[in-house]
This record gives C-alpha cells, sequence and structure tokens, in this order.
C-alpha cells in the first residue's frame, strides 16, 4: 500500500498521507479547525467528529471560512 | 420644562425572536483594507454584519478569514448565500454556514440573472422551504414582487428583504410603491436590501414604514466609507423617525404659512 493518497481539496488535487484524519489534514495545512467548515464528500462533518474520519483516495473535501460579503 | 427633544417612540425591531437597536445592517465585502471596514462597521451602529462562505485560500492560509478582524460576540453575523444561482446551492452554502457556529440566521440570496443579479423568485422559494423546514431563520433578498414577497412569509421566512434597485447599482429607491406596498400586506419584518447609494435614498427608503435597511456597496465604495457609515447611521434614524412622525399631506398649490393678517396698508 502507497504512503501517499491523491484527494481533491477545494477542487485542487493534492497528495496527503494514507490514513490523515480531517482533523490531521487542517493541521497540516495550517487552519484552525475552529473557523473552518469541513466538508467531506458532499457531507458537513461537525468538528468533534473531524479526528474520527479517516480521508481516503479521491475523497473531494471542501474547506470553507466566512469573508467579506454583503 | 424639558430641553430634550422627545423621540417618539418606536416599536423594537425583532426578526426571528431577536431584538436589534439599530435597523442598519451593513456588509462586510468589497473595503479596501479591513481596518476601514471595523471603522465603518462601529461609525454605521449596525449590530447586524452580513458576511459570506467561500473556499479557505489554501496557499496564503495565514491571510484570515473575516472573524479575525469581527468580534462574533460584538456583532450578529448574518451568513449569506450571495453568489447562487440555484435553490440547491444556496442550501448548501447555508448549512455550511450554520456550521460555522454562530446562529441559525441566513440571508437567502439565489440568483437568476448574472448582469442585474436580480433574484430568482421559484429558487428563492424552493430553497426558504427547504432552509424553514431545516430550523433555519430565513432573510429572504428579493424583488419588490407583492405576491413573491407573500409567498415568503407563507414559507416561514424570518424576514423579507426587497431590494430598493440591483445589488451594488447605487440607484436608489427605484419602487417606493412596490416596497411600501410590501411592508403594509406582510406581517413580518420588511427589510430593503441592496441598491442604496447615499444618505438621502436610505433616508427615503426607511420613510416607506420598513423595518430596517441592508447595505454595502454604499459604504464601502465611498470616498470616505467611515464618514458615510455615520452619514447612513443618520439617514436611517432620520427617516424612521419622519416615518413615525407622520408627514404633511401633499398639496398641488401653496399655502401660506405666514398669517394673512395684519398686512400694512
Amino acid at each position: 500500500m502507497s504512503d501517499t493518497i491523491d484527494v481533491m481539496i477545494n477542487g485542487e488535487r493534492r497528495t496527503v498521507a494514507a490514513g490523515v484524519t480531517l482533523l490531521e489534514l487542517l493541521g497540516s495545512l495550517e487552519l484552525d479547525p475552529r473557523v473552518v467548515v469541513v466538508e467531506h464528500n458532499r457531507a458537513i462533518v461537525r468538528r468533534p467528529r473531524l479526528s474520527g474520519v479517516t480521508v481516503a483516495e479521491g475523497d473531494s473535501i471542501e474547506l470553507v471560512h466566512f469573508v467579506g460579503g454583503g | 420644562m424639558t430641553t430634550a427633544v422627545e423621540t417618539l417612540r418606536d416599536t423594537p425591531f425583532s426578526i426571528g425572536g431577536r431584538t436589534f437597536q439599530s435597523r442598519l445592517m451593513v456588509g462586510t465585502g468589497k473595503y479596501r483594507d479591513n481596518e476601514t471596514m471595523v471603522r465603518a462597521i462601529e461609525a454605521s451602529g449596525a449590530e447586524i454584519v452580513t458576511v459570506a462562505v467561500r473556499r479557505v485560500d489554501l496557499d496564503r492560509t495565514k491571510e484570515a478569514g473575516i472573524l479575525h478582524h469581527l468580534d462574533p460576540r460584538k456583532y450578529f453575523l448574518l451568513a449569506n448565500t450571495a453568489g447562487c444561482y440555484t435553490a440547491q446551492d444556496a442550501v448548501r452554502y447555508a448549512r455550511l454556514a450554520r456550521e460555522a457556529g454562530f446562529n441559525e440566521f441566513v440571508k437567502l440570496e439565489v440568483i437568476g440573472d448574472q448582469e442585474t443579479l436580480l433574484p430568482d423568485v421559484q429558487g428563492l422559494l424552493d430553497a426558504a422551504r427547504t432552509l424553514v423546514r431545516e430550523g433555519f431563520k430565513v432573510l429572504a433578498y428579493t424583488n419588490e414582487d407583492l405576491v413573491t414577497a407573500l409567498r415568503l412569509e407563507e414559507a416561514g421566512c424570518a424576514a423579507v428583504m426587497p431590494l430598493a434597485s440591483p445589488i451594488g447599482s447605487g440607484l436608489g429607491l427605484l419602487n417606493p410603491y412596490g416596497v411600501r406596498t410590501i411592508k403594509r400586506r406582510l406581517k413580518v419584518p420588511v427589510v430593503v436590501d441592496a441598491g442604496v447609494g447615499t444618505a438621502s435614498d436610505a433616508c427615503v427608503t426607511m420613510e416607506q414604514g420598513v423595518d430596517g435597511i441592508l447595505m454595502n456597496t454604499a459604504l464601502a465604495a465611498a470616498r470616505d466609507p467611515v464618514a458615510m457609515a455615520h452619514a447612513m447611521r443618520l439617514a436611517v434614524e432620520a427617516g424612521r423617525s419622519a416615518y413615525l412622525a407622520g408627514r404633511m399631506p401633499r398639496r398641488e398649490v401653496a399655502v401660506p404659512s405666514s398669517p394673512l393678517e395684519g398686512m400694512l396698508d
């Protein structure tokens, strides 16, 4: 089994460590889980569950936050 | 003897069970820098501040989101679904916004046309029904069409937000009759959203009797956003007071203000 997997994060192909959790993924991207909302394969993953969800090859992940808007 | 001006007692401004002091709501987009934005919001006196949901920029993650500049304990953050062209997308964005964890309120936008950014009322109604079912407090951005506004109210929206004129246009209140009619017929709060350009626009809009105004570009694109925010605060208060005071009737002929008696021969 390969040590890395390819996933789509915010529409970009990214290579991440195999077996990484969503919480670890945020950490590796230097993102604060308190201000980022995670959508994993179109389903929102609540903050307490981020450490329990492992990323798999080909997964689609969206990381969003609040920006200026009207 | 009292020297203070006795202002008319106003009813509280409540939306979805929350009560606010200021009838002016402001957006956070398009400011030249965050410091100007923060100072303008302060000068506006607004309590409700809108934000948008967007992807984190993965390569510039130190470039923080809006929450690093706005204290969510100080302002009531109202997430929007700006940029959504289908009911499905708007529902998705609303769910993500709620997950960010501040409140269940959402300013629902479903846009139907790229050039005018006018709402797709069918998509708007579909999304509103879905979100209300999911427990959202929906503030629906719509046009000044009474029937759409009535349907949005029936769908359970917490507030209906007819436009003054297209988003970012600064054309002011184009259809006072339409907005006034919506206000007269609806029980839920009516907040005019979009199109106000300067203080007189805000004043005239409030004089129609609507419950509040939401604006963004009028502040962000002013030469001095902080000074304009102050002007808007006064204009919203002036317009509200004038509405409550009840204006004099319009006449086609002059009526002298000074006595006709006592004139010299």
